[in-house]
């Protein structure tokens, strides 16, 4: 039975902050976009995408190839501008902020095609996504006074401290280029975390993942949910890492939802196998 | 290949710090001796504003990632407020060193305040386009600064754009004559004064590459799109990059008019901004000591060696050149020239791309 | 009278500038280098066409010729000795080995023809059409408009149509794409150069008949101003390196005819500065957008 409040003179559901309302975790939603839509040119890139993710909630984006999901990344962390639409992060309004200002907001992001600071080492990147936590002025820094070195050194703790999580302590020192895949992937959500986010997106974190890899990733992401209690918002191809950790999932197929709700649901929705295996697939 | 692991900063800033001391101990030793030819010794200084230019073009070459082509418009600025400083203390009483200090500082700060209102506009811009820019704003700088007059009288400076007559009062004299630049100029700066420089510009770099901007400024060269995902300001710590770059760069040319009998903008064109560029793509991006040893050898070499060659010098110089680069970069290259020198081990070096 | 002539005046000018803008935009679009060598060549061919006509007193005909035969082959060693072997390094090397290459020709002239300034001759005559009053446009102006023109519309044709044009495109977008559909990047590469060289021993001909004095940094700053003009239209693009010429020369002689003779160059760039500002990738050039 949903929960009932007192709107306009008549009781009216409170709307649900999970993805699937019969889950709600009866906390605030970290994350609510209404009726979120962009364009390109004439082509309806995303519309009227209705989502919101709870507090400590593992979701899933899913859809075909070209269905507009890293475009919705990209609206959340205002690489691009929303052309319709809110979006609410812990209730307040995203409208006009900078990619840099969602950041400190609390969203941090990984990408499609990965985007390290390639030239720098592991823990420097890392480093770099603890920037705003800084305790020292550019001046301080150049004059290293205490500050500078108190900082620095918490930096670096810090720093070991997320890399322990993937185990990547000892590749501190490598230049972040040459990391193998995997460890790229798994170096730009250490990055993202460093940042202190309320809301990790995760775009294609399993992409050229071998299965073994694909699996302790997986337990992973579970385990950064419950060490930092984060929001994880994930886009993913894999369907068994997709089902095995999502505790919804969001369909999209031509920028618009056409199914939410939890793994089973999904897995049997006959809009979705159409979506991805045509309407003969489907029958 | 690049080298797989990172080592630690500190220890080659160390040396670097320590090439520098020795280098200036020993031209010290030699000079105070005696020893040095004069045609070498008036080359020191410009050297050693050379040096600090191309380490502050490499903070914006090698450090922030983006292509200046108009690095010397930023000497122009400071070599001639510097010296305009200094010319118009020149009865203050004040020693001549604390006209040196005031010069650069003067310089400086007024090179870094061109660099900001260059930089707002350029680095808005990408790649290519931001090159340009930089370049129309260096020879924007310099026409500028050949039509300025700036004289002084007991009423304090005038100054005049366009037109020479800049009314001055009585026992006024000229500093800045427009075409004609600044001539008879106290030479003030010295060798000592070069390397104090040299020494500040490399503790700033150093320290602040090894600083959370420093890391914000390499992290926007290695992709701003992830850089701003993780909250870098990019339009912030570009333009402290560049700022900082183009103070040096001002105290640079503060140091190089000071050690000139005369001064015009003309010196400070578009080819002094490549000869810079020069200094610093050969000497390694992000490599500050590649940078002065190349500034070093290219500077002294035309001047000196090279004279042997006379009317050739240039022209050897430009195959020179040519050839470093094609050496340096071309495997291809490299191999012929492992074939035609067998004797010879190969002349690979490890690129050292990284601050 | 004197602002139709001022106007006429700048559109030459600019159309001298339009046709060194052309060759620099091939080659940008083509190897991704700016070529720098680009406004000595220039230089190179306005001595090799002097020489055809002054110093052997043949006919300009001839000396264009000469200039166009000399430059071709000069802009296709200088690619396959100093820019193949860095076809695969960063821009920044190739853009300090184009400088090496600049110096070396500039040395080079000067060695071989000394740095006193020659007279170039007037090979398109010194009459002109008369348009009634006092408004005659000089047979030089009429040439350069004319070739330049004639030069980008070609140009666009050529790029648009033939099989080789259409290959070029191909290796500008995507060189490993291009090879792999059978396309010799080599000789592509080569034959760009080979067209952007004798574009500019065309312009170093229109730029002494208008410019007589000729010393071997004759090709500097038209080299580098040009440049600017590519930028200005949008570099790659062939329309804009036509338009940004034609508008940075009206623009240069507007400026020092009205405003300032001193500032002239100043305001070019100004202006400049003001249209990448407010269009950051040129007048006619493509939106860069990067895939997030």
């Amino acid at each position: 039975m949903p929960e009932l409040k007192f709107e306009k003179g008549k009781m009216v559901p409170v709307p649900s902050h999970s993805i699937i309302p019969e889950r709600d975790l009866g906390h605030a939603p970290v994350l609510e976009c209404s009726h979120l839509g962009v364009d390109f040119g004439g082509l309806r890139a995303v519309n009227d995408f209705n989502f919101t993710i709870g507090k400590t909630e593992i979701a899933g984006l899913i859809g075909p190839n070209g269905a507009g999901k890293t475009t919705v990344f990209n609206l959340l962390t205002k690489v691009y501008n929303p052309t319709r639409g809110t979006i609410l992060l812990n209730g307040m309004d995203t409208h006009g902020k900078t990619t840099v200002q969602i950041n400190k907001m609390g969203i941090a992001r990984t990408f499609q095609n990965i985007r390290l600071f390639s030239n720098l080492s592991v823990e420097d990147n890392v480093k770099i996504g603890l920037h705003n936590q800084k305790k020292y002025s550019t001046i301080e820094g150049i004059l290293r006074l205490p500050s500078y070195w108190k900082t620095e050194k918490e930096a670096h703790e810090r720093a070991m401290e997320l890399l322990s999580i993937f185990n990547m302590e000892y590749m501190a020192n490598w230049r972040a280029g040459n990391l193998p895949y995997g460890a790229q992937r798994r170096l730009e959500i250490v990055r993202a975390l460093a940042t202190d986010p309320c809301l990790l997106l995760l775009d294609e974190p399993a992409a050229g993942m071998n299965p073994a890899e694909t699996a302790e990733l997986m337990e992973n992401i579970v385990k950064i949910r419950d060490k930092f209690q984060i929001a994880v918002l994930l886009i993913e191809h894999d369907m068994k890492l997709v089902m095995g950790i999502c505790e919804g999932i969001c369909v999209l197929n031509f920028g618009e939802v056409i199914a939410k709700g939890t793994a089973e649901d999904i897995r049997s929705n006959p809009t979705v196998i159409e979506a991805y295996l045509g309407k003969r697939g489907a029958e | 290949m690049k080298r797989l692991i990172i080592r630690k900063k500190s220890r080659k800033n160390f040396i670097t710090y320590g090439i520098v001391l020795v280098a200036y101990i020993a031209l010290m030793a030699v000079v105070s001796a005696g020893a040095m030819p004069s045609a070498l010794q008036g080359l020191l200084v410009p050297m050693c504003a050379y040096i600090i230019a191309a380490l502050s073009l490499n903070l914006t070459v090698g450090v922030l990632g983006e292509l200046s082509l108009g690095h010397a418009g930023f000497m122009s600025v400071g070599a001639f407020t510097g010296c305009t400083a200094a010319m118009a203390l020149a009865d203050s009483g004040l020693p001549v060193w604390g006209r040196m200090i005031v010069a650069v500082v003067v310089g400086s700060l007024l090179a870094a305040a061109a660099g900001v209102i260059v930089g707002v506009p350029v680095l808005r811009l990408q790649g290519d386009y931001l090159a340009i820019v930089t370049l129309a704003f260096g020879e924007i700088i310099k026409t500028v600064v050949t039509n300025l007059y700036i004289g002084i009288d007991p009423n304090g400076l005038r100054f005049g754009f366009l037109k020479p007559d800049i009314g001055l009062g009585k026992g006024g004299r000229m500093i800045v004559n427009g075409p004609n630049g600044i001539s008879g100029i106290t030479k003030i700066s010295s060798l000592t004064a070069g390397f104090i420089i040299i020494m500040l510009c490399l503790v700033i770099i150093f320290n602040l590459v090894d600083s959370h901007s420093g890391r914000a400024i390499m992290a926007l060269r290695d992709n701003r799109i992830a850089a701003e995902s993780v909250g870098i300001n990019a339009t912030k710590y570009k333009l402290m990059a560049f700022v900082i770059s183009a103070a040096m760069a001002g105290a640079a040319g503060a140091l190089y008019a000071l050690s000139q009998n005369t001064v015009t903008a003309n010196k400070f064109d578009f080819n002094t901004s490549i000869l810079i560029l020069v200094f610093v793509v050969l000497g390694g991006l992000g490599n500050m000591l590649g940078s002065i040893v190349a500034a070093t050898v290219l500077y002294i070499l035309p001047e000196t060696w090279l004279r042997q060659f006379s009317d050739y010098r240039m022209l050897i110089y430009a195959v020179v050149l040519i050839l470093m680069m094609l050496i340096t970069n071309s495997s291809k290259v490299r191999m012929l020239l492992a074939k035609l020198l067998p004797h010879k081990k190969s002349a690979e070096k490890e690129g050292e791309a990284d601050a | 009278m004197s602002f139709i002539n001022n106007l006429i005046n700048g559109i030459s000018l600019g159309s001298v500038y339009a046709i060194i803008a052309l060759g620099y935009t091939m080659v940008y679009g083509i190897a991704k280098m700016l070529n720098f060598a680009h406004g000595d060549i220039i230089m190179v061919g306005a001595y090799i066409c002097f020489f055809v006509c002054s110093g052997a007193g043949l006919s300009p005909i001839l000396g264009i010729l000469a200039a166009v035969l000399v430059c071709t082959v000069l802009g296709i060693v200088i690619e396959q000795l100093a820019y193949k072997p860095l076809r695969q390094v960063t821009s920044l090397a190739v853009l300090i080995t184009a400088i090496g290459v600049s110096y070396f020709l500039q040395n080079a002239a000067q060695l071989l023809w000394t740095s006193n300034p020659r007279i170039f001759p007037a090979i398109f005559g010194n009459g002109g059409v008369q348009l009634g009053g006092d408004l005659t446009i000089p047979y030089k102006t009429l040439v350069t408009i004319g070739a330049c023109v004639i030069i980008m519309v070609a140009l666009i044709l050529f790029t648009g149509k033939t099989r080789t044009g259409k290959a070029m495109r191909a290796c500008s977008e995507d060189k490993d794409a291009a090879q792999l559909m059978g396309i010799n990047i080599n000789s592509t590469i080569s034959l760009t150069f080979a067209i952007g060289s004798a574009l500019a021993a065309i312009a170093g001909v229109l730029l002494c008949a208008a410019y007589p004095k000729l010393i071997p940094t004759t090709g500097s700053m038209p080299g580098i101003k040009a440049f600017t003009a590519a930028v200005f239209g949008g570099i790659g693009s062939i329309p804009g390196a036509f338009l940004g010429g034609i508008l940075l020369g009206v623009i240069e002689i507007f400026s020092s005819a009205y405003l300032s003779t001193e500032l002239a160059n100043a305001i070019v760039f100004l202006v400049l500065i003001v249209i990448l500002l407010v269009k950051p990738t040129g007048l006619l050039g493509k939106k860069i957008s990067e895939k997030v």
